[in-house]
C-alpha cells in the first residue's frame, strides 16, 4: 500500500500547570496529560473524524499536527516527511500553504477591521502565491463562488460583521481552501451554526473535499453529524483513541463500552425510536492523573482486576475496525 | 388547561423600530404536560418566555395578547403581586447556561433556599431540610448543601438549578435550553432527572430548545416557531411522524440520527429573515419550496388538522 497522506504515531502532549512562586520551589509542576500515545493515518480525499467530549484532547490533537502547538513526544509524517521538529520560521511556513485550518467560532476567526477580500487573500499574500493582484482578485472571487456566496463582487468588500453566522463561516471555509490543501483540520465547523444552515455548510466542504481530494480532519463531539460527514472515526476518551474504524461500523456495532455509551447519550429527534437506555455514571477523570491501567475502568460496566493494571492497546477486532479493550462487545 | 397563552405579541424597541420577535403566538400547556418551543436562534421562543415571565429587558414592549395559568391573567396583574404570588410559587424557570447563574461566593443551600425564605414563613432548617430533599431527588445528594458552586461539574450545577426551580413546589418550570452547554453522556444524565421528575411529580413544563432531538426525548407535544410565529403544535410524534409545515418539515429533516438507515441531510435554503421588516403573507415563503402566489400576502392563521394538531400552512391539508 502506498504511504499515507498523514502519519501520526504516538503523538503526546502534556500541558504543565503552572504553580505558585512558593511551590514551585519545592515540588515539580503537575502535568495534564492531553493527548497521551495517538496514532492514526489518513488517506488524501478522506473524512477522517475525532469525536469526544470536551476535555478529551481532539483539538490539542489537531493543532499539535499542525505544529500551532508543540507536541510533547510522537511523531507526525506528512507526505513522507517527520515534521514534528522542522523549524517553524521556515521550513514548517513553507508547509502551511497546503496545511490549513478552520476554527469553529466564525465570530472570532475573522478579524472584524478586514474586509472579506483581504481575509481570503491573506494566505495568498503570505505565501507569495500571484504575481498581481489581479490574480489575487480572481482566485478571491473563485473561493468565494465555490462557497456559493455569489455574485462574489457582492462581498468583496463587506465586514465580517455585515454577515450572518452562515456567511461567517463560509468566508472561513473559503480561506482554507483558497489555497488547494491538501490537508484541513476542521474544529467544530458547524457547531456554531443553526441546524438548518449546518447542511449547506457540510455539503459545500464535501463537495470541495471531493474536487480537491484534500484529506480533512474532523473534529466533533456530535456523533449523529459525524455519520454525515466522515469515512473513518475514531473515538478518544482521556487522551487516548479508544475504537477507530469505518463510520457505519463503529455506530452500527460499537465495540468499546465508552462507544457504545457516548452512542446511547446522543439524542434521535425521533419521538417513537424505542432505545436501550445505557447512562454511565459519574464524570470524566481528571487528566492530571488519569486512573492506572484503561482509562475508562472508572466508569465501565464491565471493568475487572485487569482493567486496573494493565492498559490495553488497540487491537483489530474486526476489519479494519480497532479497539482498545479487554472485553470488546463483538 | 394550566397555562393558555393567546394573541402574544412582544416587540423590542429598537431606533430602527420594532423588532418584531414574538407576534402573535398562541400555545397551551395542560397539567402534567411537557411541551417543548423548538425553532432556531433569533425566532423568538426565549423572548416568547421572558413575556410569559415578565422578565422583559428594558426596550421590551408587550403589544398585546393574554398569559392564563389557572384562570388568572398573568398580564394583568400589578408587578409586586406578580413577584409575591407567582414568581417561583406558580412558575419557575431554568436559564439558560443555568450553571453559571449560580452565585459564586455563596453555598449551594443558602443559593437554594433563597426564594423559599423571601415566600414562605419557615425557618432556615427547614428550608434546608427541603432542598435536601430536592438535591436527593436530582441526583446531587443532600451533603453538597455545604459546597459552593466551584466544588461541583457542570453537570451538577446543572441539576443544582432544577433543584432550585422546585423549591416553592411551582406548577409550572420553564426551562430554557437547559442542556445546551453540556457535554453528550451528561446531557443524557439531566435528561433523565428531568424524565425522572415529570415522572415522579407530575410537573408541567415548557422546554426552549433548538435541538429537536432534545425536544422529541423529552416531551408530549411540540410548537415550532420561526420568525416570531408559531406555525406548527400538537402532539410530539403526530409532529415528527407527519410534520405539517414545510418549515417544520425541513427543520426535522435537518437533524441527523445514529439510529437507523443513513438519510440525506435536508438544508434550508437562505437565512432567517430580519424581524425589523419581516416577510409579507407567510414569513417562510422566500425560503420555502412550495410557495404559490397566496403565500406572498394576508395573515396566516393557525388552523386545526388532526386532533389538537395546528399547523400555520395548508399545502398539505386536503391532499
Amino acid at each position: 500500500m502506498a504511504e499515507s497522506l498523514l502519519e501520526v504515531q504516538g503523538l503526546k502532549k502534556y500541558f504543565p500547570i503552572k504553580l505558585g512562586f512558593l511551590k514551585s520551589l519545592t515540588s515539580e509542576a503537575p502535568l495534564v496529560h492531553a493527548v497521551d500515545g495517538v496514532s492514526f493515518k489518513i488517506e488524501a480525499g478522506e473524512v477522517f473524524g475525532l469525536v469526544g467530549e470536551s476535555g478529551c484532547g481532539k483539538t490539542t490533537t489537531g493543532r499539535c499536527i499542525l505544529r500551532l502547538i508543540e507536541p510533547t513526544g510522537g511523531r507526525i509524517v506528512y507526505k513522507g516527511d517527520d515534521i514534528t521538529n522542522l523549524p517553524l520560521e521556515r521550513e514548517m511556513r513553507r508547509l502551511r500553504r497546503s496545511m490549513q485550518i478552520i476554527f469553529q467560532d466564525p465570530y472570532e476567526s475573522l478579524n472584524p477591521r478586514m474586509s472579506i477580500y483581504d481575509i481570503i487573500a491573506e494566505p495568498i499574500r503570505l505565501q507569495k502565491i500571484t504575481e498581481n493582484t489581479e490574480e489575487t482578485l480572481e482566485m478571491v472571487k473563485r473561493a468565494l463562488e465555490e462557497m456559493r456566496m455569489v455574485p462574489p463582487d457582492e462581498y468583496l468588500y463587506r465586514f465580517p460583521h455585515e454577515l450572518s453566522g452562515g456567511q461567517r463561516q463560509r468566508i472561513a471555509v473559503a480561506r482554507a481552501f483558497v489555497l488547494e490543501p491538501d490537508f484541513i483540520v476542521a474544529d467544530e465547523p458547524t457547531s456554531m451554526l443553526d441546524a438548518s444552515i449546518r447542511g449547506e455548510v457540510l455539503k459545500l466542504i464535501l463537495s470541495l473535499i471531493e474536487k480537491t481530494r484534500c484529506a480533512f480532519l474532523y473534529i466533533t463531539h456530535d456523533f449523529a453529524l459525524a455519520r454525515y460527514t466522515c469515512d473513518r472515526i475514531a473515538v478518544m476518551y482521556l487522551g487516548k483513541i479508544v475504537e477507530k474504524g469505518l463510520t457505519e461500523e463503529v455506530i452500527k456495532n460499537p465495540a468499546h463500552p465508552y462507544t457504545e455509551a457516548l452512542l446511547a447519550a446522543v439524542p434521535v429527534p425521533d419521538p417513537t425510536a424505542r432505545r436501550t437506555e445505557v447512562v454511565i455514571k459519574g464524570e470524566v477523570p481528571s487528566p492530571i492523573n488519569p486512573p492506572p491501567g484503561c482509562r475508562f475502568n472508572t466508569r465501565c460496566p464491565y471493568a475487572n482486576e485487569r482493567c486496573i493494571k494493565e492498559e490495553p492497546e488497540l487491537v483489530e477486532v474486526d476489519k479494519n475496525h480497532y479497539v482498545a479493550c479487554y472485553f470488546p462487545l463483538i | 388547561m394550566l397555562l393558555e397563552v393567546r394573541n402574544l405579541k412582544m416587540y423590542y424597541e429598537t431606533l430602527r423600530g420594532y423588532v418584531k420577535a414574538v407576534d402573535d403566538i398562541d400555545f397551551w400547556v395542560e397539567k402534567g404536560e411537557a411541551v417543548g418551543l423548538a425553532g432556531e436562534s433569533a425566532c423568538g421562543k426565549t423572548s416568547a418566555m421572558l413575556a410569559v415571565l415578565r422578565l422583559l429587558p428594558s426596550n421590551g414592549v408587550m403589544m398585546g395578547g393574554s398569559v392564563n395559568l389557572e384562570g388568572l391573567d398573568l398580564l394583568k396583574i400589578s408587578e409586586d403581586e406578580f413577584r409575591d404570588n407567582i414568581r417561583w410559587k406558580k412558575v419557575s424557570v431554568i436559564f439558560q447556561g443555568a450553571m453559571n447563574a449560580l452565585h459564586p461566593t455563596k453555598k449551594i443551600g443558602d443559593q437554594l433556599s433563597e426564594p423559599i425564605l423571601l415566600h414562605e414563613e419557615v425557618d432556615k432548617s427547614e428550608a434546608w431540610e427541603r432542598v435536601g430533599k430536592l438535591l436527593d431527588l436530582v441526583g446531587v445528594g443532600a451533603e453538597r448543601l455545604e459546597r459552593y458552586p466551584h466544588e461541583l461539574s457542570g453537570g451538577l450545577k446543572q441539576r443544582s438549578m432544577i433543584a432550585m426551580s422546585l423549591v416553592c413546589n411551582p406548577a409550572l418550570v420553564i426551562a430554557d435550553e437547559p442542556t445546551t452547554a453540556l457535554d453528550v453522556i451528561t446531557q443524557a444524565q439531566v435528561l433523565k432527572v428531568i424524565k425522572d421528575l415529570r415522572r415522579k411529580l407530575n410537573l408541567s413544563m415548557i422546554l426552549v430548545s433548538h435541538d429537536l432531538s432534545v425536544i422529541a426525548e423529552t416531551c408530549d407535544k411540540v410548537a415550532i416557531m420561526y420568525a416570531g410565529k408559531i406555525v406548527e403544535f400538537g402532539d410530539i410524534s403526530a409532529v415528527f411522524t407527519e410534520p405539517l409545515h414545510p418549515y417544520s418539515e425541513q427543520l426535522i429533516a435537518a437533524f441527523p440520527s445514529v439510529l437507523g438507515e443513513k438519510r440525506e441531510l435536508t438544508t434550508i435554503h437562505g437565512f432567517p429573515p430580519d424581524l425589523l421588516d419581516p416577510p409579507s403573507g407567510c414569513r417562510f415563503h422566500p425560503r420555502c419550496p412550495y410557495t404559490k402566489d397566496c403565500c406572498r400576502s394576508g395573515e396566516r392563521k393557525m388552523i386545526e388538522v388532526g386532533v389538537g394538531h395546528y399547523t400555520a400552512c395548508d399545502y398539505k391539508v386536503g391532499v
